[in-house]
Protein backbone atom coordinates (compact mmCIF):
# COMPACT_ATOMS: atom_id res chain seq x y z
CA UNK A 1 0.00 0.00 0.00
CA UNK A 2 1.67 3.15 -1.14
CA UNK A 3 1.77 5.87 1.62
CA UNK A 4 1.94 9.66 1.50
CA UNK A 5 1.94 12.11 4.24
CA UNK A 6 -0.03 15.25 3.33
CA UNK A 7 2.41 18.58 2.98
CA UNK A 8 -1.27 20.59 4.56
CA UNK A 9 -2.53 18.44 7.30
CA UNK A 10 0.52 16.17 8.22
CA UNK A 11 -1.59 13.26 8.05
CA UNK A 12 0.21 9.98 6.79
CA UNK A 13 -2.52 8.63 4.12
CA UNK A 14 -2.81 5.45 2.41
CA UNK A 15 -3.42 4.79 -0.90
CA UNK A 16 -7.17 4.69 -0.59
CA UNK A 17 -7.76 7.75 1.17
CA UNK A 18 -5.84 9.71 -2.00
CA UNK A 19 -6.99 10.78 -5.68
CA UNK A 20 -4.30 10.75 -8.03
CA UNK A 21 -4.01 13.43 -10.42
CA UNK A 22 -1.22 12.88 -13.06
CA UNK A 23 2.31 14.58 -14.18
CA UNK A 24 2.89 17.78 -11.91
CA UNK A 25 4.70 20.81 -12.90
CA UNK A 26 3.14 21.02 -16.70
CA UNK A 27 3.40 24.01 -18.31
CA UNK A 28 -0.28 25.33 -18.99
CA UNK A 29 -1.04 26.35 -22.34
CA UNK A 30 -3.04 29.39 -23.46
CA UNK A 31 -4.90 31.04 -26.31
CA UNK A 32 -2.70 31.20 -29.23
CA UNK A 33 -0.03 28.51 -28.34
CA UNK A 34 0.58 25.83 -31.56
CA UNK A 35 -1.40 22.71 -31.55
CA UNK A 36 1.78 21.29 -30.70
CA UNK A 37 2.48 23.07 -27.63
CA UNK A 38 -1.53 21.83 -26.73
CA UNK A 39 -0.73 18.37 -27.73
CA UNK A 40 2.47 18.17 -25.25
CA UNK A 41 0.33 19.91 -22.51
CA UNK A 42 -2.81 17.47 -22.47
CA UNK A 43 -1.64 14.50 -23.76
CA UNK A 44 2.06 13.58 -24.24
CA UNK A 45 3.84 12.27 -21.09
CA UNK A 46 7.51 11.94 -19.53
CA UNK A 47 5.66 8.55 -18.12
CA UNK A 48 9.16 7.66 -16.81
CA UNK A 49 10.34 4.41 -15.51
CA UNK A 50 12.29 6.10 -12.70
CA UNK A 51 11.28 9.17 -10.87
CA UNK A 52 7.77 10.68 -11.43
CA UNK A 53 6.74 14.17 -10.01
CA UNK A 54 2.80 13.85 -9.89
CA UNK A 55 -0.60 15.63 -8.36
CA UNK A 56 -2.58 14.09 -5.55
CA UNK A 57 -5.39 14.92 -3.53
CA UNK A 58 -6.17 14.24 0.24
CA UNK A 59 -9.25 12.86 -0.99
CA UNK A 60 -10.94 11.71 2.02
CA UNK A 61 -8.79 13.54 4.27
CA UNK A 62 -8.29 17.81 4.21
CA UNK A 63 -8.98 18.18 0.64
CA UNK A 64 -5.92 20.08 -0.60
CA UNK A 65 -4.19 19.30 -3.23
CA UNK A 66 -0.64 18.76 -3.07
CA UNK A 67 2.78 17.24 -5.20
CA UNK A 68 4.83 14.46 -4.99
CA UNK A 69 7.87 12.91 -5.50
CA UNK A 70 7.99 9.03 -6.44
CA UNK A 71 9.75 6.45 -8.39
CA UNK A 72 8.05 4.26 -10.22
CA UNK A 73 9.27 0.92 -10.51
CA UNK A 74 9.95 0.59 -6.34
CA UNK A 75 7.09 3.32 -4.99
CA UNK A 76 9.83 4.64 -3.05
CA UNK A 77 8.14 8.58 -1.92
CA UNK A 78 11.39 11.05 -1.86
CA UNK A 79 8.89 13.75 -0.33
CA UNK A 80 5.41 15.55 -0.86
CA UNK A 81 5.17 19.32 -0.81
CA UNK A 82 2.72 21.82 -1.73
CA UNK A 83 0.92 21.85 -5.20
CA UNK A 84 1.99 25.90 -5.40
CA UNK A 85 5.22 24.68 -6.11
CA UNK A 86 6.36 25.51 -9.38
CA UNK A 87 9.68 23.57 -9.78
CA UNK A 88 10.69 20.52 -7.63
CA UNK A 89 11.90 22.33 -4.59
CA UNK A 90 15.67 21.59 -3.22
CA UNK A 91 16.07 19.54 -0.43
CA UNK A 92 13.55 17.18 -2.63
CA UNK A 93 16.06 17.03 -5.36
CA UNK A 94 18.34 16.39 -2.21
CA UNK A 95 16.45 13.24 -0.95
CA UNK A 96 16.36 12.10 -4.71
CA UNK A 97 19.92 12.53 -5.63
CA UNK A 98 21.09 10.91 -2.15
CA UNK A 99 19.46 7.33 -3.05
CA UNK A 100 19.83 7.71 -6.90
CA UNK A 101 23.51 10.05 -7.25
CA UNK A 102 22.99 9.15 -11.60
CA UNK A 103 19.59 11.01 -11.55
CA UNK A 104 19.60 13.61 -14.19
CA UNK A 105 16.52 15.29 -13.55
CA UNK A 106 12.92 16.06 -14.93
CA UNK A 107 13.19 14.64 -18.76
CA UNK B 1 9.26 -28.12 -39.12
CA UNK B 2 6.89 -31.10 -38.33
CA UNK B 3 2.94 -30.06 -38.56
CA UNK B 4 1.38 -30.71 -35.14
CA UNK B 5 -1.30 -33.38 -35.38
CA UNK B 6 -3.13 -36.56 -34.10
CA UNK B 7 -0.89 -38.47 -36.59
CA UNK B 8 1.92 -37.18 -34.69
CA UNK B 9 1.16 -37.74 -31.45
CA UNK B 10 0.37 -41.06 -31.76
CA UNK B 11 3.97 -41.74 -33.37
CA UNK B 12 5.36 -40.10 -30.76
CA UNK B 13 3.45 -42.40 -28.32
CA UNK B 14 5.03 -44.94 -29.95
CA UNK B 15 9.02 -43.73 -29.41
CA UNK B 16 8.75 -41.70 -26.40
CA UNK B 17 8.14 -38.56 -27.38
CA UNK B 18 11.78 -38.53 -28.37
CA UNK B 19 10.99 -37.09 -31.87
CA UNK B 20 9.65 -33.44 -30.78
CA UNK B 21 11.23 -30.53 -32.35
CA UNK B 22 11.96 -27.10 -30.28
CA UNK B 23 9.37 -25.26 -31.33
CA UNK B 24 11.28 -22.18 -31.79
CA UNK B 25 15.20 -21.06 -32.35
CA UNK B 26 17.14 -19.29 -29.69
CA UNK B 27 19.64 -18.09 -32.36
CA UNK B 28 22.28 -15.50 -31.26
CA UNK B 29 21.42 -12.17 -33.35
CA UNK B 30 23.18 -11.45 -36.60
CA UNK B 31 24.65 -8.16 -37.72
CA UNK B 32 21.40 -6.44 -39.42
CA UNK B 33 18.06 -7.41 -40.50
CA UNK B 34 15.35 -6.15 -42.58
CA UNK B 35 13.07 -5.40 -39.21
CA UNK B 36 13.43 -5.75 -35.87
CA UNK B 37 10.55 -6.20 -33.71
CA UNK B 38 11.10 -5.26 -30.28
CA UNK B 39 8.89 -7.29 -28.11
CA UNK B 40 8.14 -10.66 -28.11
CA UNK B 41 4.41 -10.74 -26.54
CA UNK B 42 1.35 -11.51 -28.81
CA UNK B 43 1.16 -7.76 -30.65
CA UNK B 44 5.12 -8.17 -31.41
CA UNK B 45 5.36 -11.92 -32.68
CA UNK B 46 1.94 -11.06 -34.51
CA UNK B 47 3.21 -8.20 -36.44
CA UNK B 48 6.77 -10.12 -37.08
CA UNK B 49 4.06 -13.52 -38.65
CA UNK B 50 2.31 -11.52 -41.02
CA UNK B 51 5.55 -9.56 -41.99
CA UNK B 52 6.38 -12.55 -43.51
CA UNK B 53 2.91 -14.28 -44.26
CA UNK B 54 1.66 -11.07 -45.99
CA UNK B 55 4.48 -9.34 -46.99
CA UNK B 56 6.93 -12.03 -47.76
CA UNK B 57 9.40 -9.87 -45.44
CA UNK B 58 11.17 -12.97 -43.42
CA UNK B 59 14.89 -11.39 -42.57
CA UNK B 60 12.96 -10.10 -39.02
CA UNK B 61 14.24 -10.46 -35.89
CA UNK B 62 12.17 -10.37 -32.58
CA UNK B 63 14.00 -9.54 -29.60
CA UNK B 64 12.80 -9.67 -26.25
CA UNK B 65 13.90 -8.55 -22.70
CA UNK B 66 12.64 -11.22 -20.81
CA UNK B 67 11.21 -14.74 -21.91
CA UNK B 68 8.05 -15.00 -24.87
CA UNK B 69 5.17 -14.47 -23.64
CA UNK B 70 6.30 -13.12 -20.19
CA UNK B 71 4.71 -9.58 -20.38
CA UNK B 72 0.86 -8.79 -20.71
CA UNK B 73 0.46 -12.17 -22.77
CA UNK B 74 0.79 -13.90 -19.80
CA UNK B 75 -0.81 -12.08 -17.24
CA UNK B 76 -4.33 -11.12 -18.80
CA UNK B 77 -7.68 -12.33 -18.59
CA UNK B 78 -7.67 -13.70 -22.13
CA UNK B 79 -11.59 -12.11 -22.99
CA UNK B 80 -12.01 -11.71 -26.97
CA UNK B 81 -14.45 -9.45 -28.29
CA UNK B 82 -15.40 -6.78 -30.47
CA UNK B 83 -18.38 -5.31 -28.90
CA UNK B 84 -17.22 -1.51 -29.03
CA UNK B 85 -18.83 1.65 -30.01
CA UNK B 86 -16.50 3.50 -32.70
CA UNK B 87 -15.90 2.59 -36.06
CA UNK B 88 -12.31 1.94 -35.87
CA UNK B 89 -12.36 0.27 -32.94
CA UNK B 90 -15.10 -2.18 -34.33
CA UNK B 91 -12.96 -3.06 -37.67
CA UNK B 92 -9.80 -3.95 -35.92
CA UNK B 93 -11.38 -6.05 -32.84
CA UNK B 94 -13.95 -7.75 -35.31
CA UNK B 95 -11.01 -8.26 -37.88
CA UNK B 96 -8.74 -9.65 -34.67
CA UNK B 97 -11.93 -12.05 -33.55
CA UNK B 98 -12.64 -12.99 -36.69
CA UNK B 99 -8.89 -14.35 -36.98
CA UNK B 100 -9.03 -16.04 -33.37
CA UNK B 101 -11.26 -18.21 -35.41
CA UNK B 102 -8.98 -19.83 -37.57
CA UNK B 103 -5.60 -19.11 -35.57
CA UNK B 104 -5.40 -22.34 -34.49
CA UNK B 105 -5.59 -23.99 -37.89
CA UNK B 106 -3.39 -20.98 -39.34
CA UNK B 107 -0.66 -21.72 -36.92
CA UNK B 108 -0.54 -25.15 -36.95
CA UNK B 109 -0.88 -24.78 -32.44
CA UNK B 110 -4.14 -24.74 -30.69
CA UNK B 111 -4.71 -22.14 -29.08
CA UNK B 112 -8.09 -23.19 -27.53
CA UNK B 113 -9.78 -20.59 -28.90
CA UNK B 114 -13.45 -20.82 -27.28
CA UNK B 115 -16.26 -18.67 -28.32
CA UNK B 116 -18.41 -19.43 -25.17
CA UNK B 117 -19.57 -15.73 -25.50
CA UNK B 118 -19.24 -12.62 -23.73
CA UNK B 119 -22.20 -10.62 -21.68
CA UNK B 120 -21.16 -7.07 -20.66
CA UNK B 121 -24.16 -6.94 -17.83
CA UNK B 122 -26.20 -3.18 -17.72
CA UNK B 123 -26.97 -2.82 -13.78
CA UNK B 124 -28.00 1.43 -14.31
CA UNK B 125 -30.33 2.82 -16.63
CA UNK B 126 -27.30 4.49 -18.34
CA UNK B 127 -25.76 1.83 -19.07
CA UNK B 128 -29.03 0.21 -20.77
CA UNK B 129 -29.09 2.97 -23.42
CA UNK B 130 -25.54 2.68 -23.89
CA UNK B 131 -25.46 -0.86 -24.75
CA UNK B 132 -28.56 -0.48 -26.69
CA UNK B 133 -26.88 2.05 -28.62
CA UNK B 134 -23.68 -0.01 -28.88
CA UNK B 135 -25.99 -2.90 -30.35
CA UNK B 136 -27.21 -0.98 -32.88
CA UNK B 137 -23.65 0.83 -33.67
CA UNK B 138 -22.68 -3.08 -34.13
CA UNK B 139 -25.19 -3.61 -36.13
CA UNK B 140 -24.35 -1.16 -38.75
CA UNK B 141 -20.77 -1.90 -38.69
CA UNK B 142 -21.52 -6.04 -39.16
CA UNK B 143 -20.74 -6.98 -35.69
CA UNK B 144 -23.22 -9.49 -34.38
CA UNK B 145 -24.70 -8.46 -31.32
CA UNK B 146 -27.36 -7.80 -29.59
CA UNK B 147 -28.78 -6.26 -26.17
CA UNK B 148 -30.74 -8.77 -23.90
CA UNK B 149 -32.95 -8.26 -21.00
CA UNK B 150 -32.36 -9.74 -17.61
CA UNK B 151 -34.33 -13.25 -18.12
CA UNK B 152 -32.04 -14.16 -20.71
CA UNK B 153 -28.78 -13.44 -18.63
CA UNK B 154 -30.30 -15.41 -16.12
CA UNK B 155 -30.47 -18.44 -18.81
CA UNK B 156 -27.16 -18.00 -19.67
CA UNK B 157 -25.21 -17.38 -16.19
CA UNK B 158 -27.79 -19.47 -14.28
CA UNK B 159 -25.06 -18.40 -10.83
CA UNK B 160 -26.07 -15.15 -11.69
CA UNK B 161 -27.50 -12.80 -8.51
CA UNK B 162 -29.83 -10.29 -10.67
CA UNK B 163 -31.28 -8.69 -7.58
CA UNK B 164 -27.87 -7.41 -6.22
CA UNK B 165 -28.44 -5.20 -3.43
CA UNK B 166 -26.83 -1.75 -4.94
CA UNK B 167 -27.50 -2.52 -8.87
CA UNK B 168 -30.15 -4.88 -10.22
CA UNK B 169 -29.23 -6.55 -13.84
CA UNK B 170 -31.21 -5.08 -15.75
CA UNK B 171 -29.87 -6.67 -19.66
CA UNK B 172 -26.51 -7.01 -21.36
CA UNK B 173 -25.00 -7.07 -24.57
CA UNK B 174 -24.32 -9.99 -25.01
CA UNK B 175 -22.05 -11.41 -28.05
CA UNK B 176 -22.33 -14.82 -28.74
CA UNK B 177 -19.51 -14.94 -31.04
CA UNK B 178 -16.56 -13.44 -28.54
CA UNK B 179 -14.81 -15.64 -26.16
CA UNK B 180 -11.61 -16.53 -24.76
CA UNK B 181 -8.36 -18.45 -26.14
CA UNK B 182 -5.24 -20.19 -24.21
CA UNK B 183 -2.93 -16.45 -23.92
CA UNK B 184 0.27 -18.44 -24.04
CA UNK B 185 -0.79 -20.88 -26.47
CA UNK B 186 -0.68 -17.65 -28.67
CA UNK B 187 2.49 -16.10 -28.22
CA UNK B 188 4.06 -19.94 -28.76
CA UNK B 189 2.10 -20.84 -31.68
CA UNK B 190 3.05 -17.10 -33.35
CA UNK B 191 6.79 -17.57 -32.21
CA UNK B 192 6.68 -21.50 -34.04
CA UNK B 193 5.51 -20.09 -36.98
CA UNK B 194 7.89 -16.95 -36.98
CA UNK B 195 10.44 -19.63 -36.73
CA UNK B 196 9.45 -21.95 -39.24
CA UNK B 197 9.50 -18.82 -41.70
CA UNK B 198 13.23 -18.53 -40.58
CA UNK B 199 12.91 -15.66 -38.29
CA UNK B 200 14.88 -15.08 -35.28
CA UNK B 201 13.65 -14.86 -32.23
CA UNK B 202 16.20 -13.20 -29.51
CA UNK B 203 15.08 -13.48 -25.50
CA UNK B 204 16.95 -12.03 -22.89
CA UNK B 205 17.92 -9.56 -25.09
CA UNK B 206 17.19 -5.99 -23.39
CA UNK B 207 17.27 -2.96 -25.78
CA UNK B 208 19.34 0.11 -24.28
CA UNK B 209 19.74 2.68 -26.98
CA UNK B 210 18.58 3.33 -30.49
CA UNK B 211 21.13 4.48 -33.27
CA UNK B 212 19.53 7.34 -35.62
CA UNK B 213 21.19 8.65 -38.41
CA UNK B 214 19.20 11.73 -40.45
CA UNK B 215 16.59 11.31 -38.68
CA UNK B 216 16.24 7.29 -39.64
CA UNK B 217 16.74 4.11 -37.56
CA UNK B 218 20.06 2.60 -38.02
CA UNK B 219 20.62 0.25 -35.07
CA UNK B 220 19.42 -0.92 -31.82
CA UNK B 221 22.08 -1.18 -29.09
CA UNK B 222 21.10 -4.43 -26.30
CA UNK B 223 22.50 -6.36 -24.01
CA UNK B 224 23.50 -8.98 -27.05
CA UNK B 225 25.00 -6.47 -28.77
CA UNK B 226 24.25 -4.26 -31.51
CA UNK B 227 22.07 -5.24 -34.33
CA UNK B 228 21.57 -3.17 -37.32
CA UNK B 229 18.02 -2.99 -38.80
CA UNK B 230 16.11 -1.38 -41.66
CA UNK B 231 12.71 -0.50 -39.79
CA UNK B 232 12.28 -0.85 -36.20
CA UNK B 233 8.86 -1.43 -34.95
CA UNK B 234 8.10 -0.77 -31.08
CA UNK B 235 5.62 -3.29 -29.70
CA UNK B 236 6.52 -2.96 -25.81
CA UNK B 237 2.93 -2.20 -24.47
CA UNK B 238 3.66 -0.57 -20.84
CA UNK B 239 6.76 -0.15 -21.62
CA UNK B 240 6.59 2.19 -24.94
CA UNK B 241 7.42 5.23 -23.19
CA UNK B 242 10.86 4.11 -22.10
CA UNK B 243 11.52 2.92 -25.54
CA UNK B 244 10.37 5.93 -27.17
CA UNK B 245 12.73 8.49 -24.48
CA UNK B 246 15.97 6.14 -26.06
CA UNK B 247 14.42 6.86 -29.59
CA UNK B 248 14.36 10.61 -28.94
CA UNK B 249 10.37 11.03 -28.82
CA UNK B 250 7.59 11.02 -26.51
CA UNK B 251 4.19 9.48 -26.53
CA UNK B 252 0.26 10.20 -25.57
CA UNK B 253 0.91 7.08 -23.12
CA UNK B 254 1.45 6.61 -19.51
CA UNK B 255 1.78 3.22 -17.83
CA UNK B 256 0.15 1.47 -14.87
CA UNK B 257 -0.56 -1.59 -12.88
CA UNK B 258 -3.58 -3.92 -13.86
CA UNK B 259 -4.05 -6.98 -12.24
CA UNK B 260 -5.87 -10.22 -12.31
CA UNK B 261 -6.49 -13.29 -10.01
CA UNK B 262 -7.75 -16.53 -9.94
CA UNK B 263 -9.80 -18.58 -7.24
CA UNK B 264 -8.83 -22.30 -6.47
CA UNK B 265 -10.09 -24.62 -8.96
CA UNK B 266 -14.33 -25.74 -8.80
CA UNK B 267 -16.28 -27.96 -10.83
CA UNK B 268 -17.82 -25.99 -13.85
CA UNK B 269 -20.49 -23.79 -13.48
CA UNK B 270 -20.33 -20.86 -15.63
CA UNK B 271 -19.59 -21.42 -19.63
CA UNK B 272 -19.98 -17.75 -20.66
CA UNK B 273 -17.46 -13.92 -19.50
CA UNK B 274 -19.55 -11.82 -17.59
CA UNK B 275 -18.27 -8.27 -17.41
CA UNK B 276 -19.88 -5.96 -14.76
CA UNK B 277 -18.63 -2.34 -15.70
CA UNK B 278 -20.93 -0.41 -13.33
CA UNK B 279 -19.42 -2.24 -10.16
CA UNK B 280 -16.32 -2.91 -11.85
CA UNK B 281 -14.97 -6.77 -12.40
CA UNK B 282 -14.95 -9.66 -14.99
CA UNK B 283 -15.13 -13.26 -14.66
CA UNK B 284 -15.18 -16.36 -16.56
CA UNK B 285 -14.17 -19.84 -15.87
CA UNK B 286 -10.90 -21.38 -17.08
CA UNK B 287 -10.61 -25.21 -18.71
CA UNK B 288 -8.84 -25.81 -15.43
CA UNK B 289 -11.79 -24.65 -13.34
CA UNK B 290 -10.60 -21.45 -11.78
CA UNK B 291 -12.41 -18.73 -11.64
CA UNK B 292 -10.61 -16.27 -13.69
CA UNK B 293 -11.23 -12.48 -12.38
CA UNK B 294 -10.06 -9.00 -13.50
CA UNK B 295 -10.82 -5.59 -11.92
CA UNK B 296 -9.46 -2.07 -11.78
CA UNK B 297 -6.04 -0.69 -12.93
CA UNK B 298 -4.01 1.74 -10.14
CA UNK B 299 -4.60 5.26 -10.51
CA UNK B 300 -1.16 6.24 -10.33
CA UNK B 301 1.25 5.40 -13.11
CA UNK B 302 3.74 2.36 -12.23
CA UNK B 303 6.34 -0.27 -13.54
CA UNK B 304 5.90 -2.48 -10.71
CA UNK B 305 4.12 -5.58 -12.22
CA UNK B 306 2.39 -5.81 -8.94
CA UNK B 307 -0.89 -4.32 -8.29
CA UNK B 308 -2.63 -3.12 -5.19
CA UNK B 309 -4.81 -4.78 -2.04
CA UNK B 310 -7.61 -2.83 -2.13
CA UNK B 311 -8.31 -3.50 -5.96
CA UNK B 312 -8.60 -7.36 -5.19
CA UNK B 313 -10.92 -6.58 -2.30
CA UNK B 314 -13.14 -3.81 -4.09
CA UNK B 315 -12.97 -6.62 -7.81
CA UNK B 316 -14.10 -9.44 -5.11
CA UNK B 317 -16.33 -7.39 -3.23
CA UNK B 318 -18.75 -6.34 -6.64
CA UNK B 319 -18.06 -10.17 -8.01
CA UNK B 320 -19.45 -11.83 -4.57
CA UNK B 321 -22.38 -9.44 -4.75
CA UNK B 322 -22.91 -10.47 -8.68
CA UNK B 323 -22.24 -13.86 -7.65
CA UNK B 324 -23.15 -14.94 -4.36
CA UNK B 325 -21.87 -18.29 -4.25
CA UNK B 326 -18.17 -17.93 -5.10
CA UNK B 327 -18.11 -16.02 -1.60
CA UNK B 328 -16.29 -18.87 0.09
CA UNK B 329 -13.87 -19.91 -2.99
CA UNK B 330 -9.86 -19.11 -2.09
CA UNK B 331 -7.77 -17.36 -4.43
CA UNK B 332 -5.36 -18.92 -5.53
CA UNK B 333 -2.97 -16.73 -7.53
CA UNK B 334 -2.65 -12.92 -8.32
CA UNK B 335 -0.48 -11.08 -10.61
CA UNK B 336 0.13 -7.54 -12.17
CA UNK B 337 0.67 -6.78 -15.83
CA UNK B 338 1.98 -2.60 -17.01
CA UNK B 339 -0.85 -1.57 -19.35
CA UNK B 340 0.14 1.84 -21.30
CA UNK B 341 -3.21 3.76 -21.40
CA UNK B 342 -4.03 6.26 -24.11
CA UNK B 343 -6.16 9.79 -23.30
CA UNK B 344 -8.97 7.91 -25.83
CA UNK B 345 -8.42 4.27 -24.77
CA UNK B 346 -7.63 3.63 -28.05
CA UNK B 347 -4.27 2.03 -29.25
CA UNK B 348 -1.56 3.74 -30.95
CA UNK B 349 -0.55 2.04 -34.36
CA UNK B 350 1.61 4.69 -35.84
CA UNK B 351 4.33 6.67 -37.79
CA UNK B 352 6.96 8.26 -35.26
CA UNK B 353 8.71 11.55 -35.73
CA UNK B 354 11.84 9.39 -36.08
CA UNK B 355 11.93 7.55 -40.38
CA UNK B 356 11.29 3.86 -40.03
CA UNK B 357 10.33 3.69 -36.54
CA UNK B 358 7.20 2.07 -35.97
CA UNK B 359 5.08 2.10 -32.68
CA UNK B 360 2.38 -0.44 -31.57
CA UNK B 361 0.79 0.31 -28.13
CA UNK B 362 -1.53 1.66 -26.18
CA UNK B 363 -3.74 -1.06 -25.99
CA UNK B 364 -4.03 -0.06 -22.49
CA UNK B 365 -6.36 -2.96 -20.40
CA UNK B 366 -7.56 -5.03 -23.76
CA UNK B 367 -4.62 -5.78 -25.52
CA UNK B 368 -5.17 -9.67 -26.30
CA UNK B 369 -8.15 -9.72 -28.05
CA UNK B 370 -6.95 -7.30 -30.47
CA UNK B 371 -3.59 -9.45 -31.03
CA UNK B 372 -4.09 -10.77 -34.54
CA UNK B 373 -5.96 -8.04 -36.01
CA UNK B 374 -3.31 -5.15 -34.28
CA UNK B 375 -0.15 -7.36 -36.04
CA UNK B 376 -2.25 -7.54 -39.51
CA UNK B 377 -2.73 -3.88 -39.63
CA UNK B 378 1.44 -3.06 -37.75
CA UNK B 379 2.69 -5.58 -40.60
CA UNK B 380 0.79 -3.42 -43.22
CA UNK B 381 2.50 -0.60 -41.98
CA UNK B 382 5.73 -1.29 -41.42
CA UNK B 383 5.89 -3.16 -44.80
CA UNK B 384 4.56 -0.42 -47.06
CA UNK B 385 5.65 2.70 -44.29
CA UNK B 386 2.13 3.71 -44.63
CA UNK B 387 -1.14 2.87 -42.62
CA UNK B 388 -3.57 0.49 -44.43
CA UNK B 389 -7.00 0.76 -43.36
CA UNK B 390 -7.76 -0.77 -40.20
CA UNK B 391 -4.29 1.47 -38.67
CA UNK B 392 -5.18 4.63 -40.76
CA UNK B 393 -7.40 6.12 -37.91
CA UNK B 394 -4.87 5.16 -35.02
CA UNK B 395 -1.99 7.56 -36.08
CA UNK B 396 -1.04 9.70 -33.03
CA UNK B 397 -1.22 12.30 -34.83
CA UNK B 398 -4.98 12.41 -34.04
CA UNK B 399 -4.29 13.76 -30.45
CA UNK B 400 -3.06 16.94 -32.03
CA UNK B 401 -5.88 16.99 -34.44
CA UNK B 402 -8.45 16.17 -31.89
CA UNK B 403 -9.75 13.35 -33.73
CA UNK B 404 -10.07 10.89 -30.67
CA UNK B 405 -11.35 7.30 -31.01
CA UNK B 406 -12.64 7.52 -27.73
CA UNK B 407 -13.52 4.36 -25.92
CA UNK B 408 -13.07 5.38 -22.57
CA UNK B 409 -16.41 6.29 -22.52
CA UNK B 410 -18.33 4.37 -24.60
CA UNK B 411 -16.63 0.99 -23.57
CA UNK B 412 -17.18 1.64 -19.85
CA UNK B 413 -14.38 1.26 -17.67
CA UNK B 414 -13.64 -2.14 -18.25
CA UNK B 415 -11.65 -2.97 -21.06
Amino acid sequence: MLILTCPYCGVEADETELAPGGEAHLKRETVGASDEAFEDYLFRRENPKGVHFERWRHAYGCGKWFLAARHTVTLEVYGTYPAQTPEPPKDIVAAIKKRLPEWEGRG
Amino acid sequence: MKRYSAFAIAREALRYHTGWERAWGNPEPKKRYDVIVVGAGGHGLATAFYLGKNFGITNVAVIEKGWLGGGNTGRNTTIIRSNYLQDPSAAIYEKSRSLYETMSQDLNMNVMFSPRGVIMLAQTHHEVRGYQRTAHANALQGVETTFIGPEKVKELVPIINLDGPRYPVLGGLWQARAGTARHDAVAWGYARACTDMGMDIIQNCAVQGVETEAGQVKAVNTSKGRIECGKLALVVAGHSSDLAEMAGFRLPVESVALQALVSEPIKPCMDVVVMANTVHGYMSQSDKGEMVIGGGTDGFNNYTQRGSFHHIEETVRALVETFPMISRLKMLRQWGGIVDMTGDRSPLISKTPVGNIFVNCGWGTGGFKAIPGSGWAMAELVAKGEPGPLAADFGMERFREGRFIDESVAAGVAH
